[in-house]
C-alpha cells in the first residue's frame, strides 16, 4: 500500500512482505514500509490492528515469545536482520525500545542506565559516569535526579520512570527508538514533557512510536501509519494523512467512526 | 415516540408511575432497614467473632506456654542445678553421669550450626539453580515435571532420609575416604537433600514474582538470557532467596531424626568433615529416654532444648525482616 517515493539512501529501516503470527494466528500480514532517518514516524490503528507486533519485530522481541513466527524481510541499513548470523544483542543495541509501562529494574537510578552500557563492554566508571549523565540530560531528567542517583528508582513518578526507561534505552547509543505507547499509562503534564523530548530526540535518532492517541500523532510525527486488522492500510506524511486520507478507511478512524 | 403500551399508557408514564410507586416503597423499606436490628444476623456475627477468637487465644496460649515450660525446665540447670551458663555453652566435656557432671554443650551446638550450614551451602545452589531452570531456561518442561517431583521431597518421612543416608551415604563416605562414615558429611548431604524442596519452592515462587516486564527490559537493552537472569531475575528475586534459605535453614537445624542416623554421635569435637559429631537435637533425642525428670541430666537436656527454641525464634526474626525488605522493594 506504500505509494510513497523515498529518498533511498536515507531510508534506514526497509521492511518487504513483513508477516508474523502467533501460532496459527496472523498478527501482521505482508507488510512493505519504508522509514527514514531522523524522522518520528507514528503507527495509529484501533487495538490488535499489529502495530505493537510490528513494531516488536523491527528489534526482534518477538523471538521471545515461543509461538511466533515472523517471515519477510526487515533491513536495517541495507542489512537482513531476521538472518541467522545476526548478532541479537547487538541489534537490539542499535534499536532500541521503551515499553508502554515504565518498568525499570529494581536498582538505583545510576544502575538502571549503566547496565545496558555494561552489557556491551563499557567497564570504566568515568566513562559511565559520563553516559549516565548525558542520557539523563537527552531525557530531560538530569535536573530532577542528578542528587539522588543512588536511589531507587522505583522512588520516581510514573513521567520520571518513563524518561528514565527513554534515558536507558539512550544510553545504548542506538539509532532508532521504538516506543510502544510511550505516554498512554502517563497524566497530561507527562505526556507534555515525553513529547516534547521525543521532538528533540528526533535529531539524533530515528524514532518509531506507536500511539492510541490520534493527536499525538499529530502534535509529533511527522509520518503516520495506520493499521487495520494486521495490515498497512496508509501511510503518508502526517499533515497529509490526518487533512486529506486516501483510504476511506483511515477517514474513518481519525473522525472517530470506529475505533 | 411514546411507544402505547397494552393499558394505554404511553412508557413515560409508566415509567414515572413504576417510580412513584417506588419512591413510596422505599420510604418505610429503608426505615425498617436502617433501623430495625437484624437478630440472627448479629448472633451469627457474635458467634463467629467469639470462634476466631478463641482460635487464636489457644494458639498464643499453647506457644505461651511451650516457651515457658521449656524455658522453666532450662533454665532450672542454671539457678536450680548451679550449671555455670558459659561452662553450658563453651564447654567442651559433656559428662552428665561422672563425678562431678559436667555439662559442657559446645560440641552440640557446634554440630548443629556446622550441619546446617553444610547443608544449606549445599542445598541453596541447588534449589536456586532448580528454580532459575523452572522458571527461566524450560519452563514447560520444569512446571509439569520437575516442580511435583521436587515437592514429592517434602512427602518423604525424615526417617526415610535417614535410612537412606544410612545405607547408602554412610558406606560409600567409609569406602570412598576411609573413615568411619558416620560423619557430619553424612549429616549435612541428608539435610541438605531434605531441605532442597523447601529452597526450591520458595525460590521459584520469589523468581516467578518478578515482573515479566524487567525481563522484557533487560532484553530489549540487549542482555542475553543468562545477563537477565543474572542481574535482573536474581536481584530482584535476592530477598525471597534469602528467605528460601532460612527456612531451609530452620528445617535443618530443626531435623533430629535423620541425622541422628547418619551423624555418629559424639560428643568429641571434630576435626574434618569425616568426623562424627552431635547436634543438638540428636543429643535430646538420644538421651531423654534415659534420664530421669528433675535430675540435672534431664535438665541439661531442657536447657539444649531451650537453645533449640532460641535459634528457631532468631531464624523467624530474620525472615521478619527478610519479608519486610522484600515488601521494600516493591
Amino acid at each position: 500500500m506504500n505509494t510513497l517515493d523515498f529518498d533511498q539512501g536515507n531510508t534506514i529501516i526497509r521492511t518487504k512482505d513483513l508477516s508474523v503470527a502467533y501460532g496459527e494466528k496472523t498478527a501482521v500480514s505482508k507488510i512493505s514500509m519504508e522509514i527514514e532517518r531522523n524522522t518520528v514516524t507514528a503507527f495509529i490503528g484501533p487495538s490488535g490492528c499489529g502495530k505493537s507486533t510490528f513494531l516488536r519485530s523491527l528489534n526482534r522481541m518477538n523471538d521471545l515469545i515461543p509461538s511466533c513466527r515472523v517471515t519477510g524481510s526487515i533491513e536495517i541499513d541495507g542489512i537482513e536482520i531476521n538472518d541467522s548470523n545476526v548478532n541479537i544483542e547487538g541489534l537490539r543495541q542499535l534499536v532500541g525500545m521503551v515499553f508502554q509501562r515504565a518498568n525499570p529494574f529494581f536498582k538505583s537510578i545510576y544502575e538502571n542506565i549503566a547496565l545496558a552500557p555494561r552489557y556491551h563492554g563499557i567497564r570504566s566508571k568515568a566513562e559511565l559516569d559520563e553516559i549516565v549523565e548525558q542520557s539523563l540530560r537527552k531525557a530531560a531528567l538530569w535536573d530532577e535526579v542528578k542528587d539522588r542517583l543512588k536511589e531507587s528508582a522505583l522512588a520516581l513518578s510514573g513521567g520520571q520512570q518513563q524518561r528514565l526507561c527513554i534515558a536507558r534505552a539512550i544510553a545504548m547509543q542506538p539509532s532508532i527508538l521504538l516506543l510502544d505507547e510511550p505516554a498512554s499509562a502517563l497524566d497530561p503534564i507527562s505526556t507534555m514533557k515525553v513529547e516534547e523530548l521525543i521532538s528533540e530526540l528526533k535529531d539524533e535518532y530515528t524514532i518509531v512510536i506507536v500511539t492510541h492517541n490520534l493527536h499525538q500523532a499529530a502534535r509529533i510525527s511527522d509520518k503516520t501509519a495506520f493499521f487495520l486488522m494486521g495490515e498497512l492500510i496508509e501511510m503518508n506524511e502526517t499533515s497529509i494523512l490526518f487533512t486529506s486520507p486516501a483510504q476511506k478507511q483511515t477517514e474513518d478512524y481519525i473522525t472517530g467512526k470506529f475505533g | 415516540m411514546n411507544r402505547q403500551g397494552s393499558d394505554g399508557m404511553t412508557m413515560i408514564e409508566k415509567n414515572v408511575g413504576r417510580q412513584q410507586h417506588r419512591l413510596a416503597r422505599d420510604k418505610s423499606y429503608l426505615q425498617s432497614k436502617l433501623l430495625k436490628p437484624n437478630k440472627k444476623q448479629s448472633l451469627e456475627n457474635f458467634f463467629g467473632k467469639a470462634i476466631a477468637m478463641s482460635c487464636a487465644a489457644l494458639l498464643l496460649i499453647a506457644v505461651i506456654s511451650i516457651i515457658y515450660f521449656i524455658a522453666s525446665k532450662g533454665l532450672s540447670t542454671f539457678f536450680v542445678n548451679q550449671v555455670s551458663i558459659v561452662d553450658f555453652l563453651t564447654g567442651l566435656k559433656w559428662d552428665p553421669e561422672g563425678e562431678p557432671a559436667l555439662f559442657g554443650a559446645f560440641s552440640f551446638i557446634l554440630g548443629s550450626f556446622l550441619v546446617t550450614v553444610l547443608a544449606a551451602l549445599v542445598a541453596a545452589p541447588l534449589g536456586i539453580g532448580a528454580a532459575i531452570f523452572m522458571n527461566e531456561i524450560y519452563p514447560t518442561f520444569g512446571k509439569k515435571f520437575v516442580k511435583p517431583v521436587i515437592e514429592l521431597l517434602v512427602g518423604i518421612p525424615s526417617v526415610v532420609y535417614g535410612y537412606v543416608g544410612l545405607t547408602v551415604l554412610v558406606p560409600f563416605i567409609r569406602e570412598r575416604f576411609e573413615v568411619l562414615g558416620f560423619s557430619l558429611l553424612a549429616g549435612g548431604l541428608v539435610l541438605a537433600l531434605m531441605i532442597l524442596p523447601t529452597i526450591t519452592s520458595v525460590a521459584t515462587d520469589a523468581i516467578e514474582a518478578v515482573p515479566q516486564d524487567m525481563r522484557n527490559a533487560a532484553r530489549a537493552l540487549g542482555a542475553t538470557r543468562w545477563q537477565t537472569i543474572w542481574h535482573v531475575v536474581l536481584h530482584g528475586a535476592l530477598p525471597g532467596c534469602l528467605t528460601a534459605i532460612v527456612l531451609g535453614m530452620a528445617r535443618a537445624f530443626g531435623e533430629a531424626l535423620a541425622v541422628q542416623m547418619v551423624i555418629g554421635n559424639t560428643s568429641k569435637l571434630p576435626e574434618s568433615i569425616f568426623d562424627p559429631i552431635s547436634t543438638l537435637t540428636s543429643a535430646i533425642t538420644l538421651n531423654m529416654g534415659n534420664t530421669i525428670q528433675g535430675t540435672a541430666y534431664n535438665n541439661a537436656l531442657w536447657s539444649l532444648a531451650l537453645l533449640l527454641l532460641l535459634m528457631s525464634l532468631f531464624f523467624i526474626m530474620i525472615l521478619r525482616i527478610l519479608g519486610r525488605k522484600k515488601l521494600d522493594n516493591r
